[in-house]
């Protein structure tokens, strides 16, 4: 019984006729894929109708020589050739031999590459090896040149031009039917096929090529485009279609035999040409705009809305506090997100004083690494600060233009991130990387620069800084790279350095060195950090204050040892308890039930009210404000008080 | 590096092999005889039976091709059927002026391409939306038409360039640069199209990355992180393309040399297989392909320069 449940699943996914007449649907739907299938329906028709309704055209040798090298007239719409003929008659007829050729060329193409590019990708192995390394020796041969060695032999041979013209471009069909098939077959319903019992072929014929269709038609319309330039080229050079057939190239080429006489000529055939080349590139375009998405997510239309919202002429004179190195007050960030705006980060305030270190802690999720990029103006695509301050050594960061961030970035406020081995450009040696981050950020230039390199690695205490210069960042472990970012984020001798997970994805040795250097550093140069972590075992080790965060909202702020002995918010308690740190018995791990609720769409009153366990029905009444609970030890719990004496 | 070298050079031998076997293979299998075929009703016997015993038609397939391999390496390509030349002295005549027709399009297509794309990646908006649609437009015209426009445009409108023939470099530097401009304009146009949207493409997707985002929050300043770090990154699949094009190019050139009259090998592939002389079609094919494979070879030691995964390991 178990697989009657997945069973009736695969028939409605690949359900094929269903999920084609949608796909037409959906293709149907746009005005561009409408106009190129009408126009290769005419196209097709005029192919087969013309030669029969006119047939002389093909066969005739030269009109009214008296009429010839015409413009375009009541008589003849596109004029006449050097031989008196009409250009228009030429054009239709000639259509038919162009379509002939596209049409050999397609059905080798997909003869050849639709059963193989299947074989290699569904059955892998040597025989995929093997194949793919005939497809790529064939990619690599000149194609038109070994068609015309062909016609040296078959002359004038339209079909053998064409079929070796199939034969030669079939691996690029044969790669993407490949490539398509092979996750396909990872998938789940397949593997349920294959337990079912279903034969290979079967599987195949319903559930593996209604999948791949949209980009097995991306493929041959594109190929079809490049028979039709390959047949029109050679009708040109007039190796098919020799006079007096009529053909597009010849066309062009008896065009430009008279070209100085009848400029006119060579734009009617190569219009025709351009056109169905572009109604078919377009065709495959549409096909697969069709074709993703359904699956994939679309991409942000505007590639670069605007990062940072200039706001204008009410920014508040600066309040310059001795005491404070970075002042966040009322930070509001927001994304654009298909249902509208939702803010990652609402009313964010907190401060960090010189030399000192700040954590951030919370879930995934809470808003911690979006205040981090927003101080640095760096939220990306779509992201942007609706509100707030950020005064960080007496200007407002938040109102900066560009030009004037990218003097903070680095030499006064520098940012590291939870993955080193990403941090790191790849194609440049780590001591490239480490000159460059100086010479950007400090006066620093030539020797003076290098021997600041070889001073920032051993400061971060690499083993071998002269060596680890040299290498790519491709060679280094996760700590050695980690220990490479830090170098560069020194750098510009920063007042602040905001650490953004920077041990999440190392091992647990790792992370005690990476925070000892940290502490180390900061001892020696007197830097703040913000330092955002989900680890509470991290905060107790290095910092001296802590800002909780809960769904975009700072829910806490307290010294350390405030926090750990006495916290304010039921969510900082259940954060606590979850701690590994905390568990020193064998017993299960308590966690922390429900989940952070989704962007826009936060409870009304208390944003933990849904998971905590100490609610009341006071907890329901509005926004809750952040209520002074002690010496500068906050709290966003309107029962914070008893809350704090637990 | 070593291991490619060799990699190369296993594909290279059945790559020639299969080009030069191919016009034997196919003489074999052609209904009736090749040279009664090719000399159709005007041949005498005479004619007939001496054009047999050149394209030894008198011998099975596999020693034909056999004897003509073994003279083959030693760069004798054996005469023409035509007008009886030696088929090795023309192509070393006309090898040249194809080789400069086609790096000089390779040149414009990495320049103007890899230019246009890093612009287009950087200056979004109506700039980038304008180069698609000409991208497009460019995609869509055959070669040999572009370049039939631009002779009437530059050449009997605007009298700037000649319209057609071909002057070599020693005989006069300027007469020959003048000469190629139009053909390595048309020729190279739909690479350049073909690079500069790839180069887009590569730009925006590394521009995108991590790496250059870090960069950019330790005060690293845009020119650097796009003409160092997302170029030099971007570069490797914008090879890629490059070497696909030029591969393309040869198709392109001859049907340029044919409009441009440029004797170069792409005339004398049409002359020869319009006038069904083997021999010379044969031996064009093989030095084309010889040149596809040192393209693909330069494209390999590209890929080695600009990544170095690839080189250590």
């Amino acid at each position: 019984m178990t697989l009657v449940a997945p069973f009736t699943e695969i028939t409605d996914v690949s359900g094929s006729s269903s999920a084609d007449s949608r796909f037409v649907r959906r293709l149907l739907r746009r005005p561009q894929a409408v106009a190129c299938l009408v126009y290769l329906a005419v196209l097709a028709v005029v192919a087969i109708a013309s030669p029969i309704l006119l047939p002389d055209v093909a066969a005739e040798r030269a009109g009214d020589l008296a009429d010839s090298l015409q413009g375009p007239s009541s008589q003849h719409w596109l004029g006449t050739d050097s031989l008196g003929r009409d250009v228009l008659q030429r054009l239709l007829v000639g259509s038919q031999d162009t379509l002939i050729g596209v049409g050999v060329a397609l059905v080798v193409v997909m003869l050849l590459g639709i059963p193989l590019g299947l074989l290699a990708g569904y059955v892998g192995g040597r025989l995929d090896r093997t194949l793919c390394w005939i497809a790529d020796l064939v990619l690599s041969l000149p194609a038109m040149v070994l068609v015309i060695v062909v016609l040296s032999v078959f002359s004038q041979n339209l079909v053998a031009a064409m079929v070796t013209m199939g034969v030669l471009t079939a691996p690029a069909l044969f790669r993407v039917v490949r490539a398509a098939t092979l996750p396909v077959r990872e998938q789940l319903y397949i593997a349920a096929a294959v337990v079912a019992g279903l034969s290979p072929s079967y599987i195949v014929r319903r559930h593996v090529l209604p999948r791949i269709v949209g980009p097995i038609i991306v493929q041959l319309s594109l190929l079809a485009a490049g028979a039709l330039l390959l047949q029109t080229g050679l009708a040109f050079l007039s190796l098919i279609a020799g006079p007096p057939a009529p053909s597009w190239g010849g066309m062009v080429a008896d065009g430009v035999g008279v070209m100085f006489q009848q400029g006119w000529l060579i734009w009617p055939p190569g219009i025709a040409i351009a056109l169905t080349v572009l109604a078919l590139g377009l065709l495959g375009d549409a096909v697969r705009d069709v074709s993703t998405e359904g699956w994939s997510p679309k991409r942000s239309p505007s590639r670069s809305t605007k990062q940072r919202e200039k706001k204008g002429a009410h920014a508040p004179a600066v309040s310059v506090d001795d005491d404070v190195l970075l002042g966040i007050r009322n930070l509001t960030v927001s994304f654009a997100s298909s249902g509208g705006n939702v803010r990652a980060a609402e009313r964010v305030s907190f401060e960090v004083g010189p030399g000192e270190t700040v954590g951030v802690v919370g879930e995934s999720g809470c808003g911690k690494t979006t205040t981090a990029l927003a101080i640095l103006g760096m939220l990306g695509h779509g992201g942007h600060v609706e509100d707030g301050e950020a005064h960080f050594a007496g200007q407002d960061l938040l109102t900066l233009s560009e030009r004037d961030i990218q003097e903070v970035r680095g030499s006064e406020i520098a940012y590291i991130s939870q993955e080193p081995m990403v941090s790191l450009d790849p194609a440049f040696r780590i001591g490239w990387q480490l000159e460059e981050a100086v010479r950007a950020n400090t006066p620093l230039r030539g020797a003076d620069a290098k021997r600041r390199v070889q001073e920032l690695l051993e400061q971060v205490q690499l083993p071998d800084p002269k060596r680890a210069a040299r290498m790519y960042p491709h060679e280094l472990s996760g700590g050695m790279a980690q220990r490479v970012v830090i170098a560069r984020a020194l750098a510009g001798e920063p007042r602040l350095l905001i650490a953004d997970e920077p041990t999440t994805a190392l091992d647990v040795t790792m992370q005690v060195e990476i925070l000892e250097l940290l502490r180390s550093l900061q001892r020696e140069h007197g830097m703040a950090i913000l330092l955002v972590t989900h680890d509470l075992g991290v905060v107790a080790d290095i910092c001296d204050r802590v800002v909780v965060m809960y769904a975009g909202e700072v829910v806490e702020t307290a010294s350390v040892a405030d926090l750990f002995a006495h916290p304010g918010h039921p969510y900082t308690q259940a954060l606590l308890a979850s701690n590994p740190h905390n568990q020193h018995a064998a017993g299960m791990l308590p966690t922390i039930p429900g989940s952070v609720p989704e962007l826009g769409a936060m409870p009304p009153g208390c944003r933990f009210l849904p998971r905590c366990t100490q609610s009341t029905p006071a907890c329901e009444l509005g926004t809750i404000p952040l209520l002074q609970i002690g010496e500068r030890h906050e709290s966003r719990c309107v029962h914070a008080r008893e809350v704090r004496s637990t | 590096m070593v291991s490619m070298v060799i990699r190369r050079v296993f594909t290279a031998v059945p790559l020639l092999l299969l080009v030069s076997s191919l016009s034997f293979v196919l003489l074999s299998l052609t209904p009736g005889d090749a040279a009664r075929q090719i000399l159709g009703t005007r041949g005498t016997p005479e004619q007939y039976e001496a054009l047999r015993q050149q394209l030894g038609l008198d011998q099975p397939v596999y020693e034909q091709f056999w004897h003509w391999l073994s003279r083959a390496v030693t760069g004798d390509f054996g005469t023409s059927i035509i007008n009886g030349t030696s088929v090795a002295g023309e192509i070393w005549a006309r090898l040249p002026v194809t080789l400069s027709l086609i790096s000089g399009a390779i040149l414009v297509s990495v320049v103007v391409g890899v230019a246009g794309g890093v612009f287009s990646a950087v200056k979004d908006g109506w700039l980038a939306r304008a180069i698609d649609a000409l991208v497009l437009v460019v995609w869509a015209l055959p070669v040999f038409w572009v370049g039939s426009m631009l002779v009437v445009v530059f050449a009997i409108k605007l009298e700037w360039l000649p319209a057609v023939g071909y002057v070599p470099l020693s005989e006069s530097p300027t007469a020959w640069a003048r000469s190629l401009a139009l053909p390595v304009f048309a020729l190279s146009l739909g690479s350049v199209a073909a690079v500069v949207k790839q180069t887009r493409e590569a730009m925006l997707d590394v521009l995108g990355s991590d790496y250059i985002r870090m960069a950019a929050a330790n005060g690293i300043p845009p020119r650097s992180l796009i003409f160092r770090h997302a170029l030099k990154n971007a570069a490797i699949p914008v090879v890629t393309v490059v070497g696909l094009q030029t591969i393309g190019l040869f198709g392109g050139a001859v049907l340029i040399e044919n409009l441009f009259a440029v004797p170069g090998l792409g005339s004398l592939l049409v002359t020869s297989a319009l006038s069904n002389d083997i021999p010379a079609v044969q031996a064009v094919a093989v030095v084309f392909t010889l040149v596809v494979i040192i393209v693909n070879f330069a494209v390999d030691i590209a890929y080695g320069l600009l990544n170095p995964k690839l080189r250590s390991s």
